[in-house]
């Protein structure tokens, strides 16, 4: 055959075709003798435009460029989990075995194990009737999760024949479907989808459940639904990977998919090594059983950054298809801006705000809106969270990633440089945070934690604002010449800080707190804080109260307390009742 | 056949542009012969169609429209290794300088280097000891880290980072194994002497490469400076199993140098006029450090950046910020007040720090010891911000007590001398000392198991410390005056 296209122009990711009318938009091809996997991204009448996904150093004007008809897309099948892809799905596991330990270009190893046998069990009969999404046969993907094969969901039609359950390749034939137009589909373990497209549903609900993370001053203060999006901007050391980390161990969803955009190689080797040495505490199997990781470090081509945050979502809603919950972590978002900056640039469009591109906004509002709690198109709940990370330039929030994620999430948790320079972690600004979650989210906290959780939570909250006013006189004129109410206010938001919103991720006991226990914390901390109010207004000054040590002891409750004893909060109780009481009966013989 | 193409068709900055060029692929090295018989290297970074533009390392003076000619090397830049390049000294685009003659190549390696494949990784674990209270407590060195020291100008980053070469014990008991590379970028010839001179004196300078570009040397031979360098710590030690320590300065004028090429480039510029992918390109720098399972070697990388006017929000201190496990930050007030290293503890970081610390490997009380050290400094600017409006007398008693540990704590555990050594056990003991001057009620980070254990509140004489070693300073001093 002869080669039509060929290469004409280079410069850095981007590759021109000249006099070509080959290729469509966003059409996926090979590019040059290596067969470099890339992408149509601009069409004119003289040049088509291509960014490539790999290194184009040593390309030549007069390689050939080879079209595949079809859009970027991946291969979405049992093998998924427990994997670690690249940027555009391809399996660093298997590169490594293929290249050694330095990433070879033009890599062609395929996305998922194709010798691999699964144990399938097929679950549909001939005759059986099969619209888009339902499910035809169940893999034992790993220990926790079952790999549900469904039906394309733009297929449907009548069950001609089935195989007997077995062990299968991904690419075995175990149904055959006949459409509505006669033709037959072999239906293999797996499916295509192109990533850019998002994945079909029967109907999207608004958020209702919370995605319980064990982190406190989430949990309480700023709780992020199952199907919501969230951001977390901060500066560089703010703790934004830590806290990307702890949802990831922590969180109640069945699926995690952690997108490493531009971030750092040896954090992701943390992740690795992490998650497999990690138990999940509901199957007892090790973490990496229900996580898939994608890695695009820093040094890696940035225009595979650009396409790691869809290959995430695609896979995130894959498996939310199946009718579990997803939930898609991507650190950082930024990279992906600034990837989306980088190609604008070589392309010389006319660059909007901070020379990112004019189609920003528009970017960002498509990935986010790719999460939501849905009605599967199999009539299974599922969901897709997306915590995506912001690394704002100089810390300063008002640039246009930041405002712009602001935008399309609806929770907003902002890491404080001062926090955590005094190692306050997570250091989550609770002034300037925000969920809009709350009202979705109550009446579950309601049905499942109790009344009085919201009642705390929002005790806890004024008491916050209430010592940041304080704090503005104090950083005035010092804290001795408040008056012993006010001062109280400040001694139990303190508490409150140390006890309660900061937390300790590498204590055993600290780490994961479940709701019942935060609960718990609030209720000692407010009778505490109810208590010694009480005595301030009868005359007590606060320097005796303080000499007690309970407040000290509360702070270190969250060590002391173990998460499978939570009895203890009565017997603390208790003990606050005793100090006190022997308070008050000197009060009145006084 | 091999052609060489003579004349340019323009010139732009460090650019130069042929036309009619055929076989030449991207990142391609050329050679430019200049009529009067010297030679330059280039390197190809844009091809469209059969014009091509080449960045010439050293500059475009004295070309001409007509006085080049210009040669394909159908190769990609490439550095020529071999383990004789240990104690010897190039320039900037890795050329001998020390008139030793040529490197007898054993291979020769693209500057450019491949990508490390994240699952081929080891998680960096083993901490360095460099000595440095400040560092080994608060912000750890690990073995196969990127660990940056932001400075400013006139601040003495180049004395510690000098300190933390010759005390690093980078490889334990196997000291054979251990090298330094070190890259100049656009620094002041003094300063290179200085590196060069302290090497010597510590008995280093047969495991050190050095590549040198002067702040006088061409500015565009700086962008390939630290692939140069990397190259080669990468085979010392991925190929020769050693444990390499990367020093590179100033990386200010490396992004510089970057942003003066894409300016003659033409290329849109992002913030600060820096080229949009200066985040990658530093990325593709400092992510060559770290550790290769199954090899024996490993890179540490302290690059030294010096932020324009001490903003630290500079995009390059923020990049870098960002790519980083961490960074030293050092503090113009401190400096001022004589205290060495200046080190600005609250914004300092290791980030691979809590994996490399605790229990069988510094102490198992290290991490909650840093922990507190950091929460009772951070409240010492509020007080004295405090005390500035009303006065130190009117202070509360905790506030008071929180300004004493300020000083104590600046003055005992930051300070050191430039030629002290502490263990890390010295540098903890240190930290529990400064502790002890706190009431226990106020150190709500530490567990009782280690106040108990090191918490000693009857056994702080500063007071007594304070006298014999500001004697020792001042005897030090007068010994350098000299």
């Amino acid at each position: 055959m002869e080669i039509k296209d060929v290469i004409y122009g280079i410069n850095g990711p981007v590759v021109t075709v000249k006099n070509t009318e080959s290729f469509s938009m966003m059409e996926m091809v090979y590019v040059g003798n290596l067969g470099l996997i890339g992408e149509v991204i601009k069409i004119s009448d003289k040049y088509t435009t291509i960014q490539v996904y790999e290194e184009t150093t040593g390309l030549k004007p007069g390689e050939p460029v080879i079209g595949t008809k079809s859009p970027m897309n991946i291969t979405l099948g049992p093998g998924i989990l427990d994997n670690i892809f690249d940027g555009i799905a391809r399996p660093l596991k298997d590169i490594r075995k293929e290249s050694g330990s330095f990433i070879a270009r033009g890599s062609k190893v395929p996305s998922l194990d194709i010798e691999r046998k699964w144990k399938t069990k097929i679950i549909v009969k001939p005759g059986d009737k099969l619209k888009g999404g339902d499910i035809y046969a169940v893999v034992e993907e790993t220990r926790a999760i079952e790999h549900r094969c469904m039906l394309h969901p733009y297929l449907s039609g009548v069950v001609q024949s089935v195989n007997q359950d077995g062990e299968y390749k991904i690419d075995d034939t175990v149904v055959t479907l006949k459409d509505e137009t006669g033709k037959i589909h072999k239906l293999s373990l797996f499916q295509r989808w192109p990533i850019r497209t998002p994945r079909p549903s029967k109907k999207r609900h608004s958020p209702k459940i919370p995605l319980i993370t064990g982190q406190r001053v989430i949990d309480t203060l700023f709780p992020m639904a199952k199907g919501g999006s969230c951001a977390i901007p901060g500066g560089f050391g703010t703790g934004k990977t830590m806290t990307q980390h702890q949802i990831a161990k922590w969180c109640d969803a069945d699926i995690i998919v952690y997108v490493g955009c531009g971030e750092r190689g040896n954090e992701m080797c943390q992740v690795l090594n992490e998650f497999s040495e990690l138990i999940d505490p509901k199957t007892g199997d090790p973490m990496t059983d229900r996580t898939v990781l994608i890695a695009n470090t820093s040094n890696m081509p940035v225009a595979a950054r650009e396409a790691s945050i869809y290959t995430g979502i695609t896979l995130a809603e894959y498996y939310r298809d199946m009718g579990y919950h997803v939930a898609m972590m991507a650190d950082s978002s930024s990279r992906w801006a600034e990837a989306l900056r980088e190609i604008s640039g070589r392309l010389e469009e006319m660059p909007a705000e901070e020379g990112f591109p004019a189609d920003l906004p528009s970017r960002l509002s498509e990935f986010y809106e790719r999460a939501g709690f849905v009605t599967t198109l199999n009539d299974k709940e599922g969901s897709v969270s997306v915590i995506g990370a912001v690394s704002p330039q100089g810390g300063d929030f008002s640039e246009p990633v930041t405002q712009n994620t602001k935008r399309f999430t609806r929770c907003f948790w902002a890491l404080d440089k001062s926090l955590a320079y005094a190692r306050h972690y997570p250091a989550i600004n609770w002034l300037t945070s925000y969920s809009e979650y709350f009202v979705d989210l109550d009446k579950w906290y309601h049905e499942n934690i109790g009344h009085d959780f919201i009642r705390y939570r929002t005790k806890i909250n004024s008491i916050l604002h209430e010592e940041s006013s304080l704090m503005e006189i104090v950083k005035l004129i010092g804290a001795d010449v408040l008056p012993d109410d006010q001062k109280l206010i400040i001694e139990t938001a303190r508490v409150i800080r140390v006890g309660f919103l900061q937390q300790n991720a590498f204590h055993k006991e600290d780490t994961y707190v479940s709701l019942e226990k935060q609960k718990l914390m609030m209720k000692v901390i407010l009778k505490l804080h109810a208590r010694a109010k009480r005595l301030i207004s009868a005359g007590v000054p606060i320097s005796q109260i303080k000499e007690l040590g309970v407040f000290d002891r509360l702070a270190k409750i969250k060590y002391e307390i173990p998460n499978d004893k939570l009895y203890m909060f009565d017997e603390f109780l208790l003990d606050i009742d005793k100090c006190f009481a022997k308070f008050s009966s000197r009060l009145v013989k006084k | 056949m091999i052609l060489d193409y003579i004349g340019v068709k323009e010139i732009n900055g460090s650019l130069i542009v042929l036309d009619d060029v055929d076989d030449v692929f991207y990142e391609e090295t050329v050679s430019i012969k200049l009529d009067n018989g010297t030679f330059r290297q280039g390197k190809v970074v844009q091809i469209d169609g059969k014009r091509v533009v080449i960045q010439v390392f050293e500059g475009t003076k004295n070309i001409s429209l007509s006085n080049t000619q210009t040669h394909l090397m159908g190769r990609p830049m490439q550095m020529p290794l071999s383990l004789e390049i240990l104690g010897r000294t190039f320039n900037g685009s890795g050329q001998p300088i020390d008139g030793l003659g040529n490197i007898y190549p054993e291979e020769r390696r693209d500057v450019n280097g491949m990508v490390i494949n994240p699952v081929a990784r080891i998680y960096p674990e083993n901490y360095i000891c460099t000595g440095i209270s400040s560092i080994d407590t608060l912000a750890t060195l690990i073995r196969g880290q990127k660990l940056p020291i932001f400075s400013g100008s006139g601040m003495k980053h180049n004395d510690l980072a000098v300190q933390i070469v010759r005390q690093a014990k980078i490889a334990n008991d196997e000291s054979k194994q251990f090298c330094i590379v070190f890259a100049a970028m656009g620094v002041q010839k003094d300063v290179a002497d200085y590196f060069k001179r302290c090497f010597e004196e510590s008995g280093v300078l047969q495991k050190v490469v050095m590549f040198i570009n002067l702040a006088s040397d061409p500015v565009i031979e700086r962008t390939i400076t630290p692939r140069c360098a990397l190259t080669a710590a990468e085979y010392l030690a991925f190929e020769k199993n050693m444990h390499v320590l990367v020093v590179m300065t100033d990386m200010t004028s490396y992004a510089e140098a970057l942003r003066e090429f894409s300016s003659s480039k033409g290329e849109i510029p992002g913030r600060g006029g820096f080229p949009g992918y200066l985040y990658s390109d530093l990325a593709s720098i400092y992510e060559r450090a770290g550790m290769i399972e199954g090899i024996d070697g490993s890179v540490t990388q302290i690059p030294i950046l010096t932020m324009p006017n001490d903003d630290i929000t500079h995009p390059v201190p923020d990049l870098t910020g960002y790519i980083t496990e961490g960074q030293i930050v050092l503090d113009r007030n401190l400096s001022g007040q004589g205290i060495y290293p200046p080190v600005s503890v609250l914004p300092s970081l290791s980030r691979l720090m809590k994996d490399g610390i605790g229990e069988g490997l510094t102490r198992a009380d290290h991490w909650e010891l840093a922990n507190q050290l950091f929460a009772s400094y951070s409240k010492v600017s509020d007080a004295r911000a405090l005390a500035s409006v009303i006065g130190e007398e009117e202070l509360s008693a905790s506030d008071k007590r929180i300004i004493e540990f300020g000083k104590l704590f600046e003055k005992y555990f930051i300070s050191q001398k430039f030629n002290e050594e502490r263990s890390m056990e010295q540098s903890l003991d240190l930290g529990w000392k400064l502790l002890s001057t706190l009431p226990k009620s106020e150190l709500e980070r530490v567990d009782d198991k280690w106040l108990e254990k090191y918490y000693r509140p009857d056994d702080v004489n500063f007071g007594v410390v304070v006298d014999t070693e500001e004697k020792d300073n001042e005897d030090t001093d007068e010994d350098e005056d000299e």
